[in-house]
């Protein structure tokens, strides 16, 4: 039986229990004459989680590690000159055989023939176990289950604390997301850190990550000098932010302070729209229209530019973070009380001397915070960068020239076909670790600079 | 004395016209941005709006079994496997007499798709008693003359620079004629798998790919999402150092650039776990920790928006605190969790970054059956036809860019309904 069959069964044993728990606990109460502790179907929901839970936990399990402890056994039984050549060509054998035993075509090689009966033969014994496993525990789930039930028996309370510890579970796998990312980051980027030195990572100004395929070739010795690499995200994101921030705050100080009410209904979804495009479709934009656009604009000024200027990019960039900083701009503006406007009105302030002099100050905190987590958005943002920006790691601070970001070089890397734990690979997980530090960094730091320097007007 | 009112009057003209300018600077922001995003979506839907219709082209086949290789016509294995190029080659030539040389017969044979062979084929596999006959047929044109027909050639450049060269604006020139040219509403692009040929190329592929990566996304990130949002909100015991540590974590989760998910996928899903790579299963769990954050995050702001007066009253009727939650305040903050819910799958279907990294970049010409076939996502299809050089490939890129919009807008709209219904009610 397959997982699938499987899986329906379970459910409808999961309503069948319902329906009995519900039943018998009524039927109990009428026998013995005395009220029940609970509602019915509070039984019915006991009986339904005891004869499915369990039962599908155990399927879950078997489902994820069948099919590697399966591998494994057959290459266990592999002739030894199999069992001793390199991992690649292991796996390549073993999805061979699996095809085949899905193809059904006769198959003349005696290895693999006797290969693939033996894995029809295991798949086939372990679906077998599975199920009389998975059944005999559901069922067993029921009847133990059903033989608790008693009228007095506390069978709401007991559902509740059900229902809670599965919300903690549910909050809880945000944690073990975060830890999932820390760890499989760190271990990585340890790994990568034994062969490559931190300081040459971090402060090397060579990156050519392309490594000798053969012991003789010349030039690719692979270097990881990751300089250029945050040089060049940092300047996309100088330049986006150059962009974003006063095009955001401007649009945030027009929309609060000035605007009719009903412009502010049309423009600021408009604005937020920015927000809501795919980052792909802004990359296909900066490379085929606003890459020539400014080439050729530069060309007619008489400067030469790259096709694949850190300018383009970094403005498309900046253009997709505008409403993050106009819309967190605009909550604190909105937020500053009307009674310090209008103090300096009394003074004989005009309405942009009161923005500039007291507005914009009272709400800075805000707009730091809000500028803070637009800046970490541009250095993590991988499409754009990806589609418009270049693969050449020069080190430059010349906007007009070619660079490379840590995003677009994570893609690089880790979209050929290569082995998981070649240097290439744990490079890019060395990148994946310096970039998730540096956006929970600031986005600590954004944090903080609301809560310590945010006046509290109330 | 006068002369100050005079000074304060000089002055007040200066302060006038300078608030005047910062009004006009924030007017001119709002207007910048918003003309880049019109810009933005003219010149897609401009770029796009050709690769609706689509070149066909009228040719008269003679369907001779000599030149199929044919000998007996009722056997479908010898059917399959017969020589359709050759009879589709013959036709043209017999269209254009007296094509010389090897770069021409090349170019000729180059004027109808690949796909007309296996047309032919299945036509003739359903009709064997159209052999040995001669049918009037429309098959796909070849890219380039389909950008010719869609005026993206100019015949006014030096023939080096052109992709047709003068004897094959001839050839068009004569079909045209002829009436053998035609365009049509380019029913393939929604009805094919991607292909290495433009003309043959379309999203389905895509499509189904996305639909069942946000199938997958939506039947784990929702109920776990409200169910951390409830415990979050309802039941956490408030100043708890553990509860203090789960909600600092989810804030953080939010700004965790998205890349950083698929690396998570890649370490965890892929090497621990062994799940297959490019497949819907993996990339819905994947996108599912992206979104939890944001659906946890609405959800348990209109889950604090609902009046306490409701708990108070569920309670004192003796409700029990899960049953009070779940008879009356989920009900009633349902429509902002749902908002809150559709704008992360939204989020999600327009996430192409952390698929790359699981490896959903593959090649994929089938169109997936299940989460467990390989098969890519509109954003990632996007992101490979754009990679192309081909000029019929950028047009397609725009119109797959026209198709995954339409579904946000959509989604978005969704939204903003709900919400208004919300409001409303209120």
């Amino acid at each position: 039986m397959t997982f699938g069959v499987i899986f329906t069964a379970l459910m409808a044993l999961l309503l069948l229990g319902y329906y009995i728990g519900k039943k018998r606990s009524i039927r109990l109460s009428d026998k013995s004459n005395q009220r029940l502790h609970s509602l019915p179907q509070h039984y019915g929901y006991l009986i339904a989680f005891w004869s499915s839970a369990p039962a599908l936990l155990i399927l879950l399990f078997w489902s994820v590690l069948e099919s590697s402890v399966i591998n494994s056994a057959i290459i266990a039984q592999l002739p030894v000159q199999f069992q001793q050549s390199s991992a690649d060509e292991v796996e390549l054998f073993i999805n061979e055989i699996i095809n085949l035993s899905h193809s059904g075509v006769t198959i003349s090689d005696e290895v693999k023939r006797h290969a693939v009966f033996y894995y029809n033969e295991l798949i086939e014994f372990s679906n077998w176990v599975k199920s009389l496993i998975v059944f005999v525990l559901a069922f067993m789930g029921m009847f133990i289950a059903l033989a608790f039930v008693k009228p007095e028996m506390k069978a709401r309370n007991l559902v509740e604390r059900l229902i809670r510890w599965s919300m903690i579970g549910c909050a809880l796998i945000a944690v073990l997301t975060t830890v999932g990312i820390i760890f499989s980051v760190i271990f990585e980027s340890i790994i990568f850190f034994k062969t490559v030195n931190v300081f040459d990572f971090l402060f090397g100004a060579h990156w050519s990550p392309q490594e000798a395929i053969r012991e003789d070739q010349v030039g690719g010795s692979g270097s990881f000098g990751a300089l250029p690499l945050f040089v060049g995200t940092l300047l996309i994101s100088f330049v986006a932010l150059m962009i974003a921030v006063p095009l955001g705050l401007m649009s945030a100080i027009y929309l609060s302070e000035y605007s009719s009410p009903r412009f502010r209904l049309f423009a600021k979804p408009v604005l937020e729209m920015l927000a809501g495009i795919p980052t792909v479709v802004y990359g296909f934009f900066a490379a085929i229209t606003v890459a020539p656009f400014i080439r050729d604009l530069g060309e007619s000024l008489g400067l030469s530019l790259s096709s694949e200027s850190a300018l383009a990019a970094g403005i498309v960039m900046g253009v997709m973070i505008i409403p993050f900083v106009s819309s967190l701009s605009d909550d604190v503006i909105s937020a500053v009380p009307q009674a310090l406007r209008d103090g300096s009105y009394a003074m004989g302030a005009t309405k942009s001397e009161t923005i500039k002099q007291v507005i914009i100050p009272a709400a800075l905190p805000g707009i730091v915070s809000g500028v803070l987590l637009a800046a970490s958005r541009a250095i993590g943002e991988t499409m754009i960068v990806v589609m418009a920006a270049g693969l050449s790691a020069n080190l430059t601070f010349n906007p007009l020239e070619a660079v490379t970001t840590v995003t677009v070089q994570m893609v690089a890397l880790l979209t050929g076909d290569q082995e998981f734990d070649s240097t290439k690979t744990l490079a890019a997980f060395a990148l994946g670790l310096g970039l998730f530090l540096t956006t929970l960094v600031l986005n600590i730091i954004s944090l903080y600079v609301v809560r310590k320097y945010q006046e509290q007007y109330d | 004395m006068i002369s100050n009112t005079k000074k304060i009057k000089n002055k007040l003209a200066k302060r006038y016209a300078k608030e005047k300018r910062f009004q006009i600077y924030g007017l001119s922001a709002i207007a910048v941005s918003i003309a880049f995003l019109l810009s933005l979506l003219i010149n897609i839907s401009t770029t796009g709006f050709p690769a609706f219709q689509q070149t066909y082209i009228n040719i008269d086949v003679n369907i001779d079994s000599k030149l199929l290789n044919l000998v007996d016509k009722y056997n479908e294995k010898a059917l399959f496997s017969a020589n359709y190029r050759k009879v589709v080659n013959q036709s043209l030539k017999t269209l254009f007499p007296g094509v010389k040389g090897r770069k021409q017969k090349k170019a000729l044979r180059q004027l109808v798709s690949k796909s007309a062979r296996y047309q032919l084929r299945d036509l003739v596999i359903n009709n064997p008693d159209i052999i040995n006959t001669k049918q009037s047929l429309w098959f796909l044109a070849r890219d380039d003359v389909d950008v010719f027909m869609k005026g993206g050639i100019d015949r006014s450049l030096p023939e080096s620079d052109r992709r047709l060269k003068n004897f094959q604006l001839v050839w068009i020139d004569k079909l045209l004629a002829e009436n053998r040219l035609e365009k049509r509403f380019n029913i393939n692009f929604f009805t094919q798998g991607d292909s290495r040929e433009p003309e043959q190329a379309g999203i389905k592929g895509a499509m189904i790919g996305s639909l069942l990566t946000m199938l997958v996304t939506m039947l784990l990130s929702f109920p776990i999402g409200v169910a951390a949002a409830i415990y979050l909100e309802e039941f956490a015991p408030k100043n708890n150092r553990w509860v203090d540590i789960i909600e600092i974590n989810i804030n953080n989760l939010a700004a965790v650039p998205s890349i950083v998910f698929g690396l998570l996928g890649l370490a965890v899903f892929i090497g621990v776990f062994g799940v297959p790579r490019s497949i819907p299963l993996i990339g819905g769990l994947v996108l599912t920790l992206m979104t939890l954050p944001t659906i946890i995050i609405s959800s348990r702001a209109s889950l604090r928006a609902v009046s306490p007066s409701i708990r108070e009253a569920a309670l004192g009727l003796g409700a029990s605190r899960v049953q009070t939650t779940f008879h009356h305040v989920v009900p009633a903050a349902m429509p902002g969790i749902l908002t809150g819910t559709i704008i992360g799958m939204a989020q999600a279907l327009g996430e192409t970054a952390p698929l790359l990294m699981i490896g959903m970049v593959a090649f994929i010409a089938d169109v997936p059956q299940g989460i467990t076939d390989p098969s890519t996502v509109l954003p990632v299809q996007i992101y490979l036809w754009s990679d192309s050089p081909e000029r019929a490939f950028t047009e397609r890129t725009s119109a797959a860019i026209m198709v995954l919009l339409g579904f946000l807008i959509v989604m978005n709209l969704l939204a903003v309904i709900m919400r208004r219904k919300f409001e409303k009610k209120r």
